[in-house]
Parts: structure tokens; C-alpha cells; sequence
């Protein structure tokens, strides 16, 4: 009895050992670079936390184009990494080739979605993040007027502002929204001197709460409001520490969690393909309270932000999603 | 006494003088890379197994110098003609636009190769059309072709943007992309050029767009010193006032020349666009256009020279794509580092070591 118990506990052990030495973690940014205080940090803190617990050195590449983010995943699953994360939509046909090169390989795709049966993908809702933002946004206006920043123009950051101004309107229905996007190109993403000028912008029209979603563009955006006085709402992390007193919220998207439970699972043998669409409901998206924004959300914010996500998930309130048909109800 | 009037043998000129100039920039950047705590060696080691060390290696660093090919000769047909094209950028943005159409057409109905003369046709199209406008209003209005080339770049950006995003976009797609093109707009991978070797391409995209490039050279060499064309450019290049007065008209002979380059640079979308992704997606040049210009700067203006300009660029390009995977340590920003002093050294500053080599070869013919 003794024995069988030891040679029990000596082969969970072993295949412990066995486990935790076979999974070699590997993270492909997108292309606006490690340490954007934003999305890519997000990633890059999930598999930093894998790291700090399990003591599992893992690899990280920042591709600059297209080309080559598809030949750092294949670089990375060709000499043994397993788990392969790639974080941006940018990577979705990259996933697709590679994907089906290497199946015994577990491949992570963030934002986007690719049907294989090694791959999984990873989706936010990031409307109802928005939402919910949108809300306290509406109710901390005083000027009835809040204004939106988004980075690139692409369908994704439309998907914030039409989010974010749908909650707005859920909270004051004779809100005005203003909306610029701050670029069309990559750099769009890293410009945050015109971040500030557009916030000074709609400031002078009136806006008192202004939301970037621009990736490190925003820093301008929040650094601006505070300048002027004005709240701000930040994206992705938590930027409420950037400017305590100025930053009225973030809008957080759990792209670390992605990035840690595809180590974790891996690690433990847990591993599922197939899709991961993380709204309000699973805690991928939602807004930040802490000691740095306290004293700026009332009791009635507070209040109205919870029953709106109370709603989102009961699904009394159904945010529009963007991207469901590239139009935004108004 | 001045140096710069006394002629050097070509060996020096166009042998001597870039190898030098390169020696340097690696020198450099051998210390830089020394100074964050990595081997050198190593790393010169990493670029050149990462660039030429198999078959995949070289199918990507052949790739790359495609694009460069195609926008060095871009700018080298404007620079023979005095014109300094910055938008070699934006016209191969708008090239991918043409290609793209083309594909998009026809790739039901065609098997590549009759895809591939229209979809020259609409690259070059849209690339020239591009350059018109700046061109147009250079010979006529006397805007300097540099800021409005530079201008039309961001134009071009925000119009292929909102045309990705707005109209060509798969519904429902995350990605501002076209849908990807049948194999009838597809150019074929050039496997069996490697093969011939003994290597294999591998996931490389090198495709024929690299023979394509290669014709161009030779059309531009042709254009450039064997046409009454060529020949005009030249003249307006080396002096506008004594074209002038040999009755060489100048409107005429900077739009066409703008035509040309846009073309040229119009026709690098072939490469990303029709034999790689398949697909025209959202900022697929990717600086490659102003690489050119380095490029033809290195390359002296001249096909073969730009060919091997656009070679040691494919190099450092994909090579330091694999240094920077192989030494985490070398980040992006450091293979930036390496590219800008090869560019400073071996482009801007090409004839600093020329008055010492005029200095030595004038002693060694003395003596």
C-alpha cells in the first residue's frame, strides 16, 4: 500500500517535472512595440506574472512589418516553442499558414479569430468595455460634451467609439460626442504630440471628459487634460496612475490574462483551442477603480456603471457591436 | 590643392571607395553592439547565417531586395534627371491599389501569367498617376517636387486607408485587408530557381516578381543611356538652363520622367502585394520606399549598382530580423541603428575617405 502510494507520488511527480520542462513559452507583440504602456505591455505583464510564479523563462519577439511577425512564429514554433502567443489582428494569416505547418504546436491568436484545432483565439468585447466608460463618462460631463481619440482608423477603434458614445447617450441622452482619429497610418499609434493637439481641440469645443484609445498616442491625450484640468479615460492597462486626480477611469482589456492562462493551461495540461470571445460577463473588459480615481467616481456613477454591467450581462442592455456590421447606430 | 576635380580609376570609385564605407558602418556598429554587452563577432555571425545561411534565409533576403530593387530605380530615374522623387513611398502604396484591382478582376477567369501584364499595366498606372500631380506641378507651377512628393505620401496613405477600411474590406473582418486572391492572382514562387542551386525556399515569398525586377533594370539602363529620352533627362539633370537652350523642353521632360519613376515604384506592389500575402493589406510597403532612396544614393544610380545595394539591404534586413530573434539583447531599434549608420556611411557621407584615397593613388602613380 506504502509503495503503490510512493510510486503514485513519484510518477505525479515525475510527470510534473516532465510537464512543466516541455512547455517552452513564446510571445509575438504587435507591431507598435513591447513597451506601449498600453496593449502590447498588457501582453508582456501577462507573461511576466507567468514567469514571476512558475520561475519558466519564456521568449518575446517585436516584428516590425507583416513579413516579419509571420516568420517570427514560424521561427519560434520550428525550434520548439510551445505555446505561441501572438497578440495583434495583424497576425491573423500569419496564425492560419503557420498553424497548419506545425499542428502539434498550441498557437494563441489575440483580437482575432482562426478556426484550427491548435489554435486559439482570443476576442474581447470591447464595446461593452466602452460601454460601461461611456456611462461614467456621460454622468462626470459637466458641459454636456466628451469627446473620443482613437489611433488608427480601423474598424477595431470604431468599435470603441461607437461603444463608448452608446454609453454616453445611456447616461445623458442629449450628449455630444465628438470623435477624431488621429491618423491612418502605423504611426498613428505613436504620435503623442497630435494626441494632445486634438485634444486641445475638442476641449475648446467643449468637451470635458476625453477618451483615448490610440495605443502610446493617449499618453499626449491624458497628459493634455490634465494640463487643461479636464478628466481623461484611459485604455487597455490601467492609466489611472499616469495623472492621479486627471484620469477618470480606464477601460481595461485583459490581454494579460489571454497571455497567462494560455501559459497556465499549457503548463497543466489544460490546454483548449477554439474561440474565447471575453466580454463584461468573464471580466476581459471592464473599467479600473483604485486609489488614484476614487475620489472622482460618485456614489451615482458608481451605481449607474454597475447596473450597466449588471444589464450587459443579463443581457437587458445589448451593446451594439461595430464590427458586427460596420455601422454605428446613432 | 582641390580634390574633387581629379579622376580616380573605377575600381577605386566604385570598388574601393563602398567597401570602405561599409567596413566603417560595420566597425561602428560592431562597437555599439560591444557596448550593450553582446559579441560582435557573433553577431556579424548571426546577420549573415539569419541572411544567407539556408535556403528560407536567402528566399526572404531576396524578397526584400526586390522591393528595394524596384524603388531604387525608382528614384535613380528621377535623380538622372535632377528630380529628387521622396515619394517613391506613396506610389507604390497606390502601385498595390492597381495590382490589386487587377487581381481582384481577373484572378476568376485567368491563370497567372495572363493576369501578370495587366497587373504590371495597373501597378505601374496608379504608381505614375501618383507621381503626376507633383510632377505637373513642379513643371508648371514651380512647386519643388520634394514637399509635394512628400505630401502625396501621406495623401496616398489616408486614401488607401479609407479604402481599405471603407470599400475593399471583407465584411465582417477584423483586418482592413482585400480578400485574398485566387491563384490566378498569384505570382508563382520561385522555387525552382532555388532548386536549381540546391536549396529550398521553404515559407520564403520570393517570387517572380524578382525577374521582373531584374528586366526593369535593364529597361531602365536602356532608357537611361541608349534613348534620345535618356539622354534629355540627363542633359536636364546636369544643367536645366543648357537643356534649356538645346531646346529640350522642360514641362515635358520632368512629367515624363515622374511618370516613370512613379511606374517603377508603382510596380514594387507587385512583390508584397500579388507574390506574397496574396492580399492587399493596410501599409504594406512598409519604408521601403525611402530605403530606396539609400539605395540608389549606395548603388551610384545605376541598375547593377542598385541591384547590389538593394542585396546588402535585403541583408540587413532579413538578417537583422533573425540577429534580433537569436540575441533579445539587439532589439528592433538597434537593427535601425545598424541600417542608419550603413546609410550615413556608405549614402551621405560616400566621398568622405576621397580625398585620402586622391592623396595616396596621386603618390602611388608618382611614384
Amino acid at each position: 500500500m506504502k509503495k503503490t502510494l510512493l510510486s503514485l507520488l513519484a510518477m505525479a511527480a515525475m510527470s510534473a517535472t516532465a510537464l512543466a520542462a516541455d512547455i517552452k513559452p513564446a510571445l509575438v507583440y504587435g507591431t507598435g512595440g513591447k513597451f506601449d504602456k498600453s496593449f502590447n505591455e498588457a501582453a508582456f505583464n501577462g507573461a511576466e506574472k507567468f514567469k514571476a510564479e512558475t520561475g519558466i523563462e519564456f521568449r518575446d519577439f517585436e516584428p516590425t512589418g507583416d513579413t516579419q511577425g509571420e516568420q517570427a512564429i514560424r521561427n519560434f514554433a520550428s525550434k520548439g516553442y510551445n505555446p505561441v502567443v501572438a497578440v495583434s489582428f495583424a497576425w491573423t494569416s500569419a496564425i492560419e499558414k503557420v498553424a497548419a505547418e506545425f499542428p502539434d504546436t498550441k498557437f494563441v491568436l489575440v483580437d482575432s479569430v482562426v478556426d484550427k484545432p491548435n489554435v486559439r483565439s482570443v476576442v474581447y468585447a470591447e464595446h461593452e468595455g466602452s460601454y460601461l466608460v461611456g456611462v461614467i463618462a456621460g454622468m462626470a460631463s459637466k458641459t454636456g460634451k466628451v469627446g473620443f481619440i482613437g489611433g488608427m482608423d480601423i474598424p477595431l477603434i470604431r468599435k470603441f467609439e461607437c461603444g463608448y458614445e452608446q454609453g454616453a447617450r445611456a447616461a445623458n441622452p442629449k450628449i455630444e460626442v465628438f470623435q477624431n482619429m488621429t491618423g491612418t497610418t502605423g504611426a498613428a499609434w505613436n504620435d503623442p504630440v497630435r494626441g494632445g493637439e486634438l485634444t486641445k481641440n475638442q476641449i475648446d469645443q467643449g468637451a470635458d471628459v476625453i477618451y483615448a484609445a490610440a495605443g502610446a498616442t493617449g499618453l499626449g491625450v491624458l497628459q493634455t487634460a490634465a494640463d487643461n484640468g479636464k478628466l481623461s479615460i484611459g485604455v487597455d492597462s490601467n492609466q489611472n496612475h499616469l495623472h492621479p486626480g486627471s484620469v477618470l477611469t480606464s477601460m481595461v482589456k485583459r490581454v494579460d490574462l489571454a497571455v497567462y492562462n494560455a501559459y497556465m493551461d499549457a503548463k497543466n495540461d489544460k490546454f483548449t483551442p477554439g474561440l474565447q470571445a471575453l466580454g463584461v460577463k468573464e471580466d476581459g473588459v471592464g473599467w479600473a477603480l483604485d486609489d488614484n480615481n476614487k475620489s472622482l467616481i460618485t456614489p451615482e456613477m458608481q451605481a449607474a456603471v454597475d447596473k450597466a454591467k449588471a444589464d450587459i450581462i443579463s443581457g437587458a442592455v445589448k451593446v451594439h457591436d461595430y464590427m458586427s456590421d460596420n455601422s454605428c447606430p446613432k | 590643392m582641390s580634390t574633387a576635380s581629379v579622376s580616380l580609376p573605377n575600381w577605386i570609385t566604385y570598388g574601393l571607395m563602398p567597401l570602405l564605407n561599409l567596413t566603417l558602418a560595420f566597425v561602428i556598429s560592431g562597437l555599439v553592439v560591444w557596448l550593450i554587452g553582446e559579441n560582435p563577432f557573433e553577431a556579424v555571425k548571426l546577420l549573415l547565417i539569419g541572411a544567407l545561411g539556408r535556403g528560407e534565409g536567402i528566399g526572404f533576403t531576396l524578397f526584400y531586395a526586390t522591393n528595394f530593387i524596384f524603388t531604387g530605380l525608382s528614384v535613380a530615374v528621377a535623380i538622372h534627371a535632377g528630380l529628387f522623387n521622396i515619394g517613391s513611398e506613396g506610389q507604390a502604396y497606390l502601385g498595390g491599389l492597381g495590382a490589386a484591382l487587377v487581381a481582384l478582376a481577373l484572378d476568376n477567369y485567368l491563370p497567372w501569367y495572363a493576369t501578370m501584364p495587366f497587373a504590371i499595366l495597373g501597378a505601374a498606372a496608379a504608381g505614375a498617376a501618383w507621381a503626376f500631380i507633383p510632377a505637373w506641378l513642379q513643371a508648371k507651377r514651380g512647386s519643388h517636387i520634394v514637399i509635394t512628393t512628400i505630401m502625396f505620401n501621406f495623401i496616398g496613405a489616408a486614401l488607401m486607408v479609407y479604402l481599405l477600411v471603407n470599400v475593399l474590406i471583407v465584411p465582417g473582418k477584423m483586418a482592413p485587408e482585400t480578400r485574398t486572391f485566387l491563384e490566378g492572382g498569384q505570382l508563382p514562387k520561385l522555387d525552382w530557381l532555388m532548386e536549381l542551386f540546391g536549396l529550398k525556399l521553404g515559407a520564403a515569398p520570393f517570387n517572380f516578381s524578382f525577374i521582373i525586377a531584374l528586366v526593369m533594370c535593364v529597361v531602365v539602363w536602356f532608357l537611361i543611356w541608349r534613348t534620345k529620352f535618356g539622354y534629355e533627362m540627363r542633359t536636364l539633370g546636369i544643367s536645366p538652363s543648357a537643356a534649356s537652350y538645346a531646346g529640350i523642353p522642360y514641362a515635358r521632360t520632368v512629367i515624363i520622367t515622374m511618370l516613370i519613376s512613379g511606374g517603377l515604384a508603382g510596380m514594387m506592389a507587385l512583390n508584397p502585394v500579388m507574390g506574397a500575402s496574396a492580399r492587399l493589406q493596410v501599409e504594406f510597403v512598409g519604408g521601403a520606399g525611402f530605403v530606396g532612396i539609400a539605395v540608389s544614393l549606395m548603388g551610384r544610380n545605376h541598375p547593377l549598382g542598385i541591384v547590389l545595394a538593394a542585396l546588402l539591404f535585403g541583408i540587413l534586413y532579413q538578417g537583422g530580423g533573425e540577429l534580433s530573434f537569436d540575441m533579445p539583447n539587439i532589439t528592433r531599434d538597434m537593427i535601425v541603428v545598424i541600417q542608419g549608420l550603413v546609410i550615413l556611411f556608405a549614402g551621405a557621407l560616400e566621398f568622405m575617405f576621397r580625398p585620402a584615397l586622391v592623396r595616396i593613388y596621386q603618390n602611388f602613380v608618382k611614384a
